[in-house]
Parts: structure tokens; sequence; C-alpha cells
């Protein structure tokens, strides 16, 4: 479950747990988190969690509240995210799944029965229409009814996704022969096609242990020092000399 | 003219890096202009049951009435094409059949699957889907969602709780709203699409589109859209290369040309010798 850290001055105050659909922040004493201190608004903010995320609501306070250090309305929270109220600091963080069941159970795809869900958003937005209810199951559950799953690892998921290639190493290639001789295209992108449409292509793919030259279309397939490949991928090693449509390149890992 | 010299359909499925077990399962058949893909959930092995029972039902159906139907006409009834008419009671039957079985077996309690299906005709693409399964198309330079997930997410995003962007980092990604086999009914979402020679379609499980980004997958099909097998083999590696934490599975179709269904006695005489 996600809790938020307080602090003021670099001195943590107290520690809340995310357990509630919508946790009320403010000065006024029937708020969930009470900070009696005049820079914060009588409902100063809420914090609404649905299963495995939670979303900042600032309530139309008089001093606002920041997010890593800018105003927000409404902000979408991310592990170690820091919310700030006047002096104050609330620091999100989202506790994954330690231990036990490995992470890969909690990800499985599951269904959801929308009644165990209320829109907490009650705010502006209307709720979207209700979704016809059904049960699911998982491994760790099997024929489980409750949705409530700890989250999958962290942003690695989709931040996995956004930088694949990070640290795979930069290489070029640079041409040998042909009208081009001595010009140099570098490796960035995930594919990179060479040749000719409609004559001869290859694909020179980026991963993250190494660039691998596969054959696309055409008769002839690339040659790679001198031999010629089969449909395989083939790995490329700093140097190698290939033939694609009669021109020769050399491909080099850039330092 | 024949479905088979206009289409070209390549299917690949993968456990990927995490997971065991595979409860992907993917059909498809150029003869018959058809393309289906379920992505099964339940304990143990009964997401594969439930993936590998509507597959293997709805294509083997379907089969049989591709050859004898005449899916573009209207439904005097419905007044859409005979094609959804179709889909749905294959679709009824098969969820029916998951559902008894996940009933009277303990070990398939609670056992379902996604599904999302396209099936091609007289140049146009009826495409159906229940959960987060979807279908892509790339037209010349554009890449484009054409299924819309039945997913928590997804309603969250409509309702505008969470944009777009935020919602990739967001911990509720695996929570399906509807899935075929859970209940005793369910209803699939079925819509019609001109067909352009040319045309790339995908149908993937969410196991490529949580890892890989659209962005990469439009290229993917841009570059080796030639060398469709090879594109296939590519999208499944790149899941795999980013984490591979779900299986992987796609359906790619490319449309070489025109397939209009044979309309004056002369065309349909041609054809019936074709």
């Amino acid at each position: 479950m996600a809790k938020l850290i307080l602090s003021m001055d670099g001195l943590v105050l107290k520690e809340i747990s995310l357990n509630k659909e919508r946790v009320t922040i403010g000065r006024k004493p029937h708020n969930d988190i009470q900070i009696d201190n005049l820079a914060i608004s009588g409902e100063h903010a809420a914090i609404v969690t649905i299963l495995n995320d939670s979303f900042l609501e600032d309530l139309n306070s008089t001093n606002g509240t920041l997010v890593n250090g800018q105003p927000v309305k409404k902000h979408f929270l991310r592990n170690n995210d820091v919310v700030e109220l006047g002096k104050y600091k609330l620091k999100y963080v989202s506790e994954q799944p330690a231990g036990g069941a490995g992470p890969a159970d909690f990800e499985k795809t599951m269904l959801i029965r929308p009644n165990v869900m209320k829109n907490p958003q009650e705010s502006a937005k209307p709720a979207p229409e209700a979704p016809p209810a059904m049960a699911k199951a998982t491994e760790s559950q099997p024929g489980g009814v409750g949705p409530v799953v700890p989250g999958p690892t962290p942003a690695a998921v989709a931040a996995g996704a956004a930088t694949p290639t990070a640290s795979a190493p930069t290489a070029a290639i640079q041409l040998l022969t042909g009208a081009n001789a001595g010009k140099e295209l570098e490796l960035t992108k995930t594919l990179t096609t060479l040749g000719k449409p409609g004559v001869q292509v290859a694909v020179i793919a980026r991963r993250p242990h190494g660039f691998f030259i596969t054959h696309v279309e055409g008769a002839q397939f690339p040659i790679v020092n001198g031999n010629v490949l089969d449909a395989q991928a083939h790995q490329l090693a700093d140097h190698d000399v290939i033939e694609i449509a009669g021109i020769k390149m050399e491909f080099f890992f850039k330092t | 003219m024949k479905l088979a010299e206009v289409l070209e359909v390549v299917t690949r499925t993968d456990p990927g890096v995490v997971r065991a077990h595979n409860e992907d399962a993917v059909f498809g058949s150029a003869d018959h202009g058809l393309a289906i893909l379920a992505d099964g959930m339940g304990g143990y092995n009964a997401g594969e049951v439930a993936s590998g029972m509507a597959t293997t039902l709805l294509s083997s159906n379907l089969l049989d009435l591709v050859q004898t139907c005449s899916p573009q006409e209207m439904d005097g009834q419905s007044g859409k094409r005979l094609s959804h008419r179709h889909i749905q009671e294959q679709v009824a039957g098969a969820n029916e059949a998951i559902y008894n079985a996940a009933q009277s077996q303990p070990q398939y309690a609670g056992m379902g699957t996604t599904l999302v299906m396209a099936w091609f005709y007289d140049n146009l693409l009826t495409v159906a889907h229940i959960g987060d399964s979807r279908l892509y198309r790339l037209r010349g330079a554009e890449f484009q969602q054409i299924t819309r997930d039945h997913s928590l997410l997804q309603e969250q995003i409509d309702s505008g709780l969470i944009t777009a962007e935020d919602a990739k980092y967001s911990q509720n990604k695996n929570l399906v709203t509807r899935a075929l086999g859970v209940d005793p009914e369910v209803e699939p979402e079925i819509h019609d699409y001109d067909v352009e020679p040319g045309d790339v379609y995908l149908l993937c499980s969410d196991g490529l589109n949580d890892m890989v980004e659209d962005d990469e997958i439009a290229m993917t099909l841009q570059t080796l859209g030639s060398n469709l097998p090879l594109a296939g083999d590519q999208l499944i590696q790149m899941a795999n290369d980013n984490g591979g934490k779900d299986n992987v599975s796609v359906i790619l179709i490319k449309v070489r040309g025109d397939f209009a269904a044979p309309r004056g006695w002369w065309q349909r005489f041609l054809a019936w010798f074709k």
C-alpha cells in the first residue's frame, strides 16, 4: 500500500498509509491529515486512491499545492513524488510487493467487478458508465473475488519500454564504396534499414546485448566479411564489413 | 481475387521472459480471411484452456460459415451486416462453452479470456473485441489503434481522471472490465472498417503494447512491412528485450490487393471456376 511521509524542514513528522479511497489534507480538524498552520487552507487537498494508483487534487487552496516544485491542480502521483503545502512536504512512496509471490503473479490480467469500485472523483467528472460485472481469478487466489492486487514492479514496466536500449553501446556504419563512400550513419534507432527497396534490403536491429543484421527483402542476402548470411539474424562485431546491394560498409562501435 | 492471394497472414506467440506458461492463443487463415487472438486468465493452466477454447471454437465454426455465408449483406433485423450476427452467435457459443467448463470443473473456476478477431471480406474488415487485446492498423504512414480496451485504465482515461501519458505509469494496467467466459452472457464490441490495398493490420495481446511503445511498433511495421514474418519476429523480440513480463502474441495481416465479393452472375460464375 502506498503511503505519505509528512515532514517539515527535513524533520519527519509522521507516516500516513493511503488506506482510504479518499484522504483529505487541511487545517481544519475533520481532515484525515490535519496540518494546523495558517498557510494551509481549511480543506487544502485530497488524495484519491484507486487500487494501486493515487491521484492528488488541490481543493482550490489559497496558497496552492506543488508537486516536485510545480504547482498542480490535479496530479497522478508517482513513486517518490514530493507534494508541498506551505512549508510542509509530503513524500509519496508506493510500496511494491516484497518477496513471497513473484511480481509476475501480480501482473496477471484480471477482471474487475466494477461494483467494488466507485468513481471516487465525485467532483466535476461524471462517473463512467458502469460496465457489466465479472468474476476473476489469478494464480495467487484462484476463484477469488476481490480485485485488490499489489502493484507490479515499479514504473520500470512502462519506463522499460521508453529506454529499452539505454545500456547498449552506440555503433555506426561507414560506407566504404559507392557514391556516398565515407558517409557515416549512426545506429541510434531500434531498427535501421540498409539497401535499396525492391532490390535488396537488410535491417540492423539494436538490442540490449548488441547489434544484429537480418535480411529483409531481395534475392541477394547480405554478405558479412565475405560470407553470405542465411535468413537468421547475425550479430555484428566491431569492424565487420557488410555488403548490401553492391555497396560495402563497415560496422564499428563508437566509444 | 481469392483471399489467400491478396492477404498475407503471420502469427507469432511467445511465453515471454518471465512466465512459464503461455496463456495466449492465436489463429490466422489467409484463405478464410480470419484472425483470432485470445489472452487467457485464470489459475494454473486455466488461462490456456480458456484462450485455447476461444480460438479453437471460433475458428472451427467460422471457417465453415465463411465458405457459405455472405457476411457483407445487410441483416434486416439489426440493420448491420450479417457478419455481426455471425460473430455474435459464435462468440456467444464460445462464451457459453468456456463459462460452463469453468462452472463444472473446479480447476477451471474463474477462467476467462480476452478476444480480438478480424474478419476480412468484400474489401471490408469486421473487428470484434472483448477486453484489452488490440487491433492496430498501419495505412501509409499512419499507425492507429482501432480497438479501445475494455479496461479500468481506459475508462479512467475516458473520464478524464488520468491522461494517456500518465496511464503509462499506472499500476492498474492489468484490470479488464469485460472478458469471454466469465459470465453467462458477454457482449463483444463489433465494428466494420474499409480496407485498402497496402494496409497492414496487427492484432496483439497486452504483452506487446505494455512492453513496446506504439511508436516503436509503428516503426517496425513501416520498416519491415515487406517481410511480414520478420516483422512478427521483431515485435516479439522487442517485447522480450524490454523485459518480456507477459506472454506476447501478434498476428500480422497485410493486404496486397482488392478482394471485392463477386457481384453479377458472370463474376460469380467465374469465381466458381477459380
